[in-house]
């Protein structure tokens, strides 16, 4: 599962970024058959953590009601140099992580 | 004027038995509706309408990716912002889009994303705020092309 991060590298302390990450997955809803007719059992990312600098900033659950290759886009205020870690879990327990660094000045 | 109440009480429940075979017919059978959901939410406190902005395109072409933007009215300070914001889309077979948990160091209470949407129908969103109320906002969205749902 690969994933895209868009975020400023740098930006100046007390600053509300803005964060933009999309990840590969299917998000197979269970409401679809393959080509012999069988169920395509559901397997969605149900569960999306971003922790800045080890704290827990934004969370999401998820069901089959978002499009595949999910993409999320939200804020952080800046307040300290450090890094955005991305964890995330599908319904196949299939885990996720990414992460990106920040440097804030000022 | 009630002359005879049980008798109405009866009658109300002789239509109601009456009317059942001809219910509206889903496609698929909800797991659960929107307001069993929200009520697990909420815990039963009031929703207030306002404070939410739900961004939607009023016609979505394809039900399968449709962008959503949703946003509350917060200072996002440390004694007043948005705890978590609920997504439904009452048609869908899993109401339940997504729900996001926030606190006050993101600064600003918005968030947008891409979902599945199976026809045309309402789309709502709650927030709940810091301190303890509950706000929502919604959308109506004309699909001309519904999500993948029924297995094509």
């Amino acid at each position: 599962m690969t994933a895209r991060i868009q975020m400023p590298k740098q930006a100046t302390r007390g600053q509300v970024v803005e964060i933009r990450i999309a990840i590969q997955h299917p998000m197979e809803t269970g409401f679809r058959r393959d080509d012999g007719g069988r169920e395509i059992p559901k397997n969605v990312i149900n569960k999306l953590i971003c922790r800045y600098n080890g704290v827990e900033v934004f969370r999401a659950e998820m069901g089959s009601g978002v499009a595949a290759n999910p993409y999320l886009d939200f804020f952080v205020v800046a307040d300290a140099s450090g890094e955005l870690v991305f964890d995330w879990v599908d319904d196949n327990g299939m885990t996720g992580s990414e992460r990106a660094p920040i440097v804030v000045t000022g | 004027m009630v002359k005879n109440p049980e008798r109405r009480t009866f009658v109300a429940w002789l239509g109601a038995l009456l009317a059942l075979p001809f219910a509206p017919r889903r496609a698929l059978a909800q797991s659960e509706p929107v307001e069993a959901m929200l009520q697990k939410v909420t815990g039963g406190a009031a929703v207030q309408s306002g404070r939410v902005n739900l961004d939607i395109p009023v016609l979505a072409e394809n039900g399968n990716s449709v962008s959503l933007k949703v946003s509350v009215d917060s200072p996002m300070s440390a004694s007043d912002f948005v705890k978590s914001i609920h997504l439904y889309a009452e048609k869908n077979p899993r109401p339940n889009i997504a729900n996001f948990y926030l606190n006050p160091r993101v600064g600003r209470a918005q968030i947008s994303t891409r979902v599945r949407l199976a026809g045309t129908q309402r789309v709502l969103a709650v927030a709940a705020l810091s301190d303890g109320s509950f706000w929502s906002g919604t959308a109506e969205v004309s699909v001309t092309n519904s999500s993948c749902y029924d297995g094509t």
